[in-house]
Parts: structure tokens; sequence; C-alpha cells
């Protein structure tokens, strides 16, 4: 009896580490729905005016027609600006962004990307990223600005005049939105892909450990 | 939805096109948000029943609302669209509508008067000589339409401010409706700050020369603070008014203000 008591204090004692705070993990699966629903969304716009010689299929559309499609894309863009915003407040604030991604060295941004392809990269310790992550995770969020700065501009090209001056031009702006949305879903594909290989990346992303 | 105009009396515009769609082809244009979310995606993200869209609509048009407010608010007056060369215009300058240029309101300009309605001193209807005769000013402006695509065009015209003024319309009221001669009565309410806005222009030139059919003649209006499709052509009359009246593409969920 009284050793199961001790135990347990040495249990509570010994909490296991918490590797991705609360906040980390609310503000990652909302903007993860946001993300997707901008994106099906996008797509639905893009296809009523296509940039290039092709469509995305309906099926992967959102809104059904493009009436649909922008009142889902400016409902979700709300979602997306106030969490992304309270982020990157709160990423600076807290410090994370400067203890989790700091620094980027290419040496070691090198020296990572080569063990990953010869799959010696590990994974060990989920509270420290490495050079691979590091930039993969820095870039995305520097895309993820750029994407809302040159969609605010878009919408709004007279009285946001100067974020389209940002880019250039109208049409420009467009082309800088539509890349950054194919950075964004290229870097879903492989972050999905590698949580699912790191199983335990994707617990500490929901329960936190 | 209080108040709609009817193009046969006693029969909802919306409701008549929702039948019209049902018997046509798959033609994503014409497609209702009622009919749209239809992704059977989003049902396995959220674990919402989307089927039954009707309430996923509701919260989409109550935020295309908020929407609106957000772009009054932003809306500075005197924030002017940029302006171009003449050497950045866009040849040819597209023809865009929800029907082929073969269905353009074809206007005898000795048979077309602007109407003229509503809050305003004078309600006398304009000929196009009369209006002919207004002061008018050239812009090189870009038009945005709501699919994405941009062109840049040249217009000439007179300042629909100049034109309120003289008429003496309260410029206290909401709204500036437009009605036009396109078919199935196409339609616009205009926001009066945006109407008043230095160049927002009752258009009568296109590149110099008289505004062509394809491009609404004899009278479009020119809003370059406003997605294209809040640019009426072929327009017969305006109404100032304080009652948000709708419009032919505001009415199928396109956001009302629009602004840029």
């Amino acid at each position: 009896m009284s050793s199961l008591t001790v135990t347990d204090e040495q249990v509570s004692a010994t909490p296991a580490k918490v590797i991705q705070p609360a906040w980390v993990r609310v503000m990652h699966w909302i903007n993860a729905l946001a993300m997707i629903l901008m994106i099906l969304s996008g797509w639905q716009i893009y296809n009523a005016s296509p940039l290039f010689g092709f469509s995305f299929p309906r099926e992967y559309t959102l809104g059904g027609w493009l009436g649909g499609g922008l009142l889902w894309h400016f409902a979700a863009m709300w979602l997306l600006m106030v969490n992304g915003l309270a982020y990157l407040i709160t990423g600076f604030a807290t410090g994370r962004f400067r203890k989790k991604l700091l620094p980027i060295t290419p040496s070691g941004v090198l020296h990572d990307v080569r063990a990953a392809l010869t799959f010696k990269l590990g994974h060990d310790d989920l509270t420290v990223y490495n050079y691979v992550q590091r930039l993969l995770y820095a870039g995305i969020i520097a895309v993820g600005v750029l994407i809302v700065l040159s969609g605010l501009g878009m919408w709004k090209p007279v009285q946001f005049y100067y974020l389209v001056m940002l880019f250039g031009d109208y049409p420009t702006a467009r082309y800088v939105h539509f890349f950054c949305m194919a950075a964004i879903c290229a870097f879903l594909v492989i972050h999905v892909l590698l949580a699912l290989l790191v199983p335990k990346s994707l617990r500490a992303m929901i329960i936190g450990r | 939805m209080a108040k709609r105009s009817f193009l046969i009396p006693g029969v909802d515009k919306r409701l008549l096109i929702k039948d019209a769609i049902k018997t046509m082809p798959d033609f994503t244009r014409r497609r209702f948000i009622a009919g749209g979310a239809s992704l059977g995606a989003l049902t396995l993200l959220t674990g919402c029943d989307v089927v039954d869209s009707s309430s996923a609509d509701t919260l989409l048009a109550q935020v295309s609302k908020f929407n609106d407010a957000v772009q009054a608010f932003i809306f500075n007056p005197d924030a002017l669209a940029p302006t171009f060369p003449e050497s950045a215009i866009t040849k040819p300058f597209p023809f865009n509508a929800y029907y082929d240029l073969d269905d353009a309101p074809d206007i005898a300009a000795a048979d077309w008067k602007l109407e003229v309605r509503g809050l305003v001193d004078n309600k006398k209807s304009w000929t196009l000589d009369e209006l002919y005769k207004l002061p008018q000013v050239n812009q090189i402006t870009r038009h945005i339409c709501v699919e994405g695509w941009s062109a840049i065009g040249s217009w000439t015209g007179t300042p629909l401010r100049d034109f309120l003024k003289l008429i003496g319309a309260d410029t206290r009221a909401k709204y500036v409706w437009f009605q036009c001669a396109d078919k199935d009565g196409y339609n616009s309410p205009l926001d009066m700050r945006s109407a008043l806005h230095p160049q927002t222009q009752m258009t009568f030139k296109y590149a110099n020369e008289i505004l062509p059919r394809a491009y609404g003649f004899p009278m479009k209006i020119r809003v370059p603070t406003k997605l294209g499709f809040k640019n009426p052509k072929y327009v017969v009359s305006m109404e100032v008014t304080n009652e948000y009246k709708g419009g032919y593409w505001e009415d199928q969920g396109y956001n009302s203000f629009s602004g840029s």
C-alpha cells in the first residue's frame, strides 16, 4: 500500500515532457482546417479563370460554383488570419520561434538533408527540430505571411494599393498567391507523410506529449 | 429579400432562375450555393452533415454581410484606383457577360432614354444627346473581374457624382440602383459612397470612340473601385434609394459590396 503511494508520487512528480504546448496544438489544428478550406475554395475560384492550362477537379473544390467558392474563401480567411496572427504573436512573444527554429545554418541543413535522404535522420528527441524541420517550418510561416499579403492585395487592390505594389501589379500578385498555394500543398504532402512515418510526433500534436 | 423586383408580376426572379437551372446542363457559373457545398470531403473533415447545406449557406451569407460592413469601413473615398498610360491598355479588351455577344442588348440610340427615379429633385428622363453634352473626363484604369482576370481599359464619360448633383439627388441615401437592358434584367446596387467616388463614371466612350455594343452601348457605369460585375452595362435607369434592392449576381451569392 505504502509502496504504491510512493510510486504514484514519483509518477506525478515527473510528468511526461510536454512537447507541444496547448496553444500550439489548438492553433495548429485551426490552421489546418482553415488552410484546407482556403485551398479547396481557392481551387474553385482558380477554375473560373485558370492561370495555366489546367483546372482543378470539381470534386476537390468547395462551394459548388464561383460565388460559393468566394463565400467560403472570404469566410475562412478570417479563421486563417486571426489564428495566424495570434500564432505569430505568441510564437515571437514566448520565444518559441527563436528557441525551436533558430539557428538555421547552411551546413546544418546540408548535413540533415543528406542524413534524411539516407534515412539516418533520427527523431529521438521530438522537442528539438533538426535543420530540415527548422528550414521547412520557418519557410512555411514565411509562405503563409506571403499568401495572406498577396491575397489581401488582390481583395483590395485600391485600398491596399501598397500591398499590390509590393508584388509589382495585380496580375503578379495573383501568380504569387497561386505559387504560395502550390508551396503549401507541397509542404502539406511532405508534412503529413512524415507525421505518419513518425506517429509519436502526430500524437504530440494531439495530446501534447 | 424583403422587397424584390419582379420581371413577371408575382414571380420571384431567384426562384424562377432556380427552376430553370434544374433543366440546364451542368454549367458551373449558374450554379447556386444551395446546390453547392457538395464536397463530400468536407463532411469527412468536419464531421458535420453538410448535405443539408442550408445551415452552412446561412452562416456564409452572414459572414458575407459582415464582409460588406468591413469593406465599407475600409473604403477610403479619397483613395484613387491606379491609372495607367495608354500603352498599358489591354487589346483587345475582353467582352464578358453571362451570354454571348450575339445576345447582348442592341439598343437604338434614338429610342433610348435614361430614366431617373427615387430620391432626386428632377426626375426627367435623359436622351443620349443631352447626356453627351455634359462635361466628360477620361480614365485608364484596371477592370478586375470577380473571376480573377483583369484588363486595362480607357473609359470616357461624366463623373456620376456630377450627374447626381445635377439632378438634385439626395446623396445621404444609401444606394444608387441601376437597371439594365441585358436579358434576364440585369441590375446592381451601388453604395452611395462608391457612387460619389471621383472616379465613378457614366461612361459613353471606350478608347475615345462611342461605346461599342460589346462594352455596354449606350451607357455603362464604370466603377474602378468595384469588381467588374458592379460596373453595369446597357443601363436604362438609375434609382436613388435607401432600400437594398438586390442585384443580378448579388442575389446569387456574389458579395454585395465587392469593392476593391
